[in-house]
């Protein structure tokens, strides 16, 4: 699996979130995705995002596209030095939320893509993986 | 900063999204729409969505607290024109804005808005 091209932005603001999304989208059109799929990738990309801004204080997020085969995708890397997640399992859950929200940013784009994976360390910071095929 | 306009027609709010909206902007809209409703006593919000290329869940959440606010307020809120990649997408991230009155497009959704108090009166009180 080759990683074609990326590009990384920052995530401080609710303003980058919008840029984020804007880079997603135009990420999608190139692999080639559906409008179905865009809109996934896109709204996936839109809670992560938030996430890292409202939860961890900020950081920023990597967008590559994958070439495997034939086969083309995303990944998206949110990455931060936030407080870290204590109980993964727990944050997964529908509904379960530490802010003002619905709680369905990380359980929500976990349905949304086909990889997901967090690693998240108490005190250091939490990384975020996912990915999307076309 | 940027405001989304809210339009007056007759009794009727009148609210196109056409920006992709940062998150500052929507609470800004669901604090003006609940003032306007009472400065103008509005019967019913209507919301064109349809320039939205995606509906996450802060989005949905601000629709779903519009919708709650307005009823309070004795306004009825129809959101009209998703796109239906942003209906399966929301509904997969875990949304069903239950509670939330939708149309396809306006013409719909004012339809809906003429035909309500027929709706509403399904308790029996209708009125004559």
């Amino acid at each position: 699996m080759d990683t074609a091209q990326g590009e990384k932005l920052p995530l401080r603001t609710s303003e980058q979130v919008v840029l984020v999304r804007q880079a997603v989208r135009k990420w999608a059109v190139a692999a080639g995705f559906s409008i179905v799929d865009q809109t996934k990738v896109v709204t996936a990309a839109s809670e992560l995002a938030r996430n890292t801004v409202i939860h961890a204080g900020g950081g920023e997020v990597l967008i590559e596209q994958l070439v495997n085969g034939a086969r083309k995708g995303i990944r998206l890397t949110f990455e931060d030095k936030g407080p870290g997640i204590p109980d993964i399992e727990l944050a997964l859950k529908d509904g379960y939320t530490t802010g003002t929200g619905l709680g369905l940013g990380l359980s929500g784009s976990k349905r949304l893509m086909n990889e997901f994976s967090i690693t998240s360390q108490v005190g250091s910071g939490t990384k975020i993986v996912v990915v999307k095929w076309k | 900063m940027e405001r989304i306009p809210i339009l007056k027609m007759g009794d009727c709010l009148l609210v196109t999204v056409q920006v992709d909206m940062h998150d500052q902007m929507a609470l800004t809209l669901q604090d003006d729409l609940t003032q306007r409703i009472s400065t103008t006593k509005a019967k019913a919000v209507l919301i064109d969505i349809s320039a939205l290329e995606i509906v996450d869940s802060f989005i949905g959440r601000m629709l779903g607290n519009i919708a709650g606010m307005a009823r309070i307020l004795d306004a009825q809120t129809v959101v009209v024109g998703m796109r239906p990649a942003v209906a399966i997408t929301l509904v997969e991230l875990g949304m069903s804005l239950s509670g939330v009155r939708t149309a396809l497009n306006v013409e719909r959704g004012m339809e809906l808005i003429r035909s309500a108090p027929a709706t509403r009166s399904r308790n029996g009180h209708r009125p004559g």
